[in-house]
């Protein structure tokens, strides 16, 4: 079973504080570590448990710079067999559509029996991009994957909606899924695996090796062109009880006090 | 129908229309007198007339589209009926929910047609011929306005909860009823087997009075009884976050948020939560909200009455301990 994984290198702006630039057009935030997309590890874990069950490869691509490659790395030392990576400057201001366009261009002539994405990305948080990818492609998909089992030639599904309630679909393979996060426990990255993973090749292609022109991408090629950022207006503010911890303690047990709670 | 109309994708599962539909058609009002259109709601299904009727009541229009093979949602199904409904009547903007159904479809529809599409969408508006959509991105700490490429149809997708339910109107919609041919219905690629509910678990957090709730923050499973003790010194249950339920620390029973539980206790905890827009819609109401929570910015303390800004390793041994000296003394 040949696998594609379609992984996203971000920033982890959990406890980082957000600014904004002046005029608006760009966000700003200092050393945020950036890491495979969380959604992504799980995909990853997802496909490499299958081809550690039926044999097969498994391949994974971003989009991205140079710094991209740490998280290539990561899914190669966890047991990927190849990476790809594609860059180009014209690619800055794409959004999920025109991001789905260039990866549909290097997979369109591949192999595969599946292609796995994360269910959506920690920073733009579009969730699209795995089932445009699939229109493309012309083949089937389910998104919000949290469970997947291959019979035959075909994957039985498990979808996520809402309020715990899943909804069960037998897919015709090759398809398309995005991943929920939970489906697995996405393994650790282990010494061995990361010095196997060094000998391992990162193939790098640009725009025009995917056949792809400038205009097709970027700003241009997208649907959506971002016009402006801005912190979200407070809704209400919580009135903070600060101190000491002792002391923040002691004040919020008067509160609960004077509410009844206790 | 003119070029202007404003389409809602009723969304139904299981025998109810779901709120989102309701929040999409207050909101929709509003649109439809932007573009000068109608405000029509769309239903595929099997034997819902009376979803017709109701929504004839929030819409100028309802389009009931009826066949067996669209009793329950479907993707590939949903999108070939759609696609040629808005090939035949191009709509101005055809919206649809944020949800389990609406990312699985939407997407694929707006692909196959080139219609620009904006998802996860809090607010939308017209700027004279331009579409503006507002979206959360970094987890809400960051919105970003975005403006769609200039298109004949629109597409969006809604997140849950952002806009208020329509009011039903005195006076009804008319309803048009469409057949669907039995082949358009067929599914090759993607067949239904069936819905799942989640297992009922021992304890029912939606029945609890209070409720400490733990979450990312408390970042290691041998941490979890710090919290658990405080719920037990205050008579509570314990509660969590969805990446506490995605890491098996905690069971699925007693997760918050869109994909979990809604809840609306008297009070409500929330340790170590950032405050990630999906834990949010199932704990809003709850009466008495407390964060406590290292990060000044995280989100949940908009929605909290009050917030404790420290560390949660330190703050909440204090608490239990003062707890339990009151309960043990008094």
């Amino acid at each position: 079973m040949d696998i594609i994984v379609c992984v996203k290198h971000v920033p982890d702006t959990t406890e980082v504080e957000m600014k904004i630039s002046e005029d608006g057009k760009s966000v700003k935030f200092e050393e945020a570590p950036y890491t495979i997309n969380e959604w992504d590890e799980y995909a990853v874990e997802a496909a490499i448990l299958k081809k550690e069950k039926y044999g097969g490869t498994v391949t994974v691509i971003t989009i991205g710079s140079e710094d991209a490659d740490a998280t290539l790395r990561r899914c190669l030392a966890k047991g990927a067999d190849r990476a790809i990576r594609i860059t180009d400057e014209a690619i800055s201001g794409s959004d999920a559509y025109a991001i789905a366009k260039i990866l549909y261009n290097v997979i369109k002539d591949m192999k595969y029996d599946m292609i796995l994405t994360g269910a959506q990305a920690s920073d733009d948080g579009y969730g699209m991009v795995g089932v445009i990818l699939a229109e493309m492609l012309g083949i089937p998909h389910a998104a919000l994957v949290k469970k997947l089992d291959v019979e035959d030639e075909f994957a039985v599904v498990r979808r996520e909606l809402e309020g715990g309630l899943e909804e069960v679909l037998k897919v015709k393979l090759p398809a398309l899924f995005t991943i929920q996060t939970g489906i697995n426990e996405p393994r650790y990255v282990s010494i061995m695996g990361i010095r196997r993973a060094r000998s391992k090749e990162i193939k790098v292609l640009s725009l025009k090796d995917l056949g792809l022109s400038e205009n097709e991408v970027g700003e241009e090629g997208s649907w959506l062109k971002i016009r402006k950022f801005y912190i979200p207006p407070p809704k209400k503010q919580a009135e903070i009880i600060s101190g000491s911890p002792s002391e923040e303690a002691a004040k919020l047990v008067e509160i609960l006090k004077s509410r009844g709670v206790i | 129908m003119s070029m202007s109309d404003v389409y809602v994708l009723a969304e139904h599962r299981m025998g109810e229309i779901r709120d989102i539909t309701f929040e999409m058609l207050g909101k929709g009002w509003e649109l439809a007198e932007n573009t000068g259109g109608k405000l029509v709601a769309v239903l595929l299904g099997y034997g819902v007339e009376d979803y017709a009727e109701t929504l004839s009541s929030y819409a100028d229009k309802v389009l009931y589209f009826e066949n067996e093979g669209l009793k329950n949602f479907n993707a590939e199904v949903y999108q070939r009926v759609l696609s040629q409904l808005i090939r035949e009547r191009k709509p101005k903007l055809i919206m649809m929910g944020h949800t389990g159904f609406g990312m699985d479809l939407a997407p694929a529809l707006a692909t196959e047609l080139n219609i620009p599409l904006a998802t996860d969408c809090i607010d939308l508006f017209f700027e004279d011929r331009k579409l503006v959509a507002v979206r959360q991105i970094y987890g809400g700490k960051v919105n970003a306005e975005v403006v769609l490429k200039e298109s004949e149809t629109y597409m969006m997708t809604v997140r849950s909860a952002s806009f208020k339910a329509g009011e039903p109107r005195a006076e009804k919609g008319e309803i048009e009823k469409i057949s669907v041919s039995s082949e358009l219905t067929e599914t090759p690629h993607k067949v239904f087997v069936e819905y799942i509910e989640p297992p009922k678990g021992e304890v029912d957090i939606t029945a609890a009075d209070i409720i400490v709730a733990v979450g990312r923050g408390i970042r290691d499973e041998k941490n979890i009884p710090l919290v658990e003790e405080l719920a037990k010194a205050i008579g509570g249950v314990l509660a969590c976050s969805r990446p506490i339920v995605d890491k098996g620390w905690l069971p699925k029973d007693r997760q918050v948020g869109s994909s979990g539980k809604t809840v609306r206790p008297k009070v409500y905890i929330a340790i170590g939560i950032s405050g990630a827009f999906q834990h949010i819609v199932g704990m809003k109401d709850s009466e008495l909200i407390i964060a406590i929570n290292k990060d000044p910015k995280a989100p949940i303390f908009q929605f909290s009455d009050y917030g404790i800004v420290d560390d949660l390793f330190k703050v909440v041994p204090e608490l239990t301990k003062i707890i339990k000296e009151i309960k043990g003394g008094g």
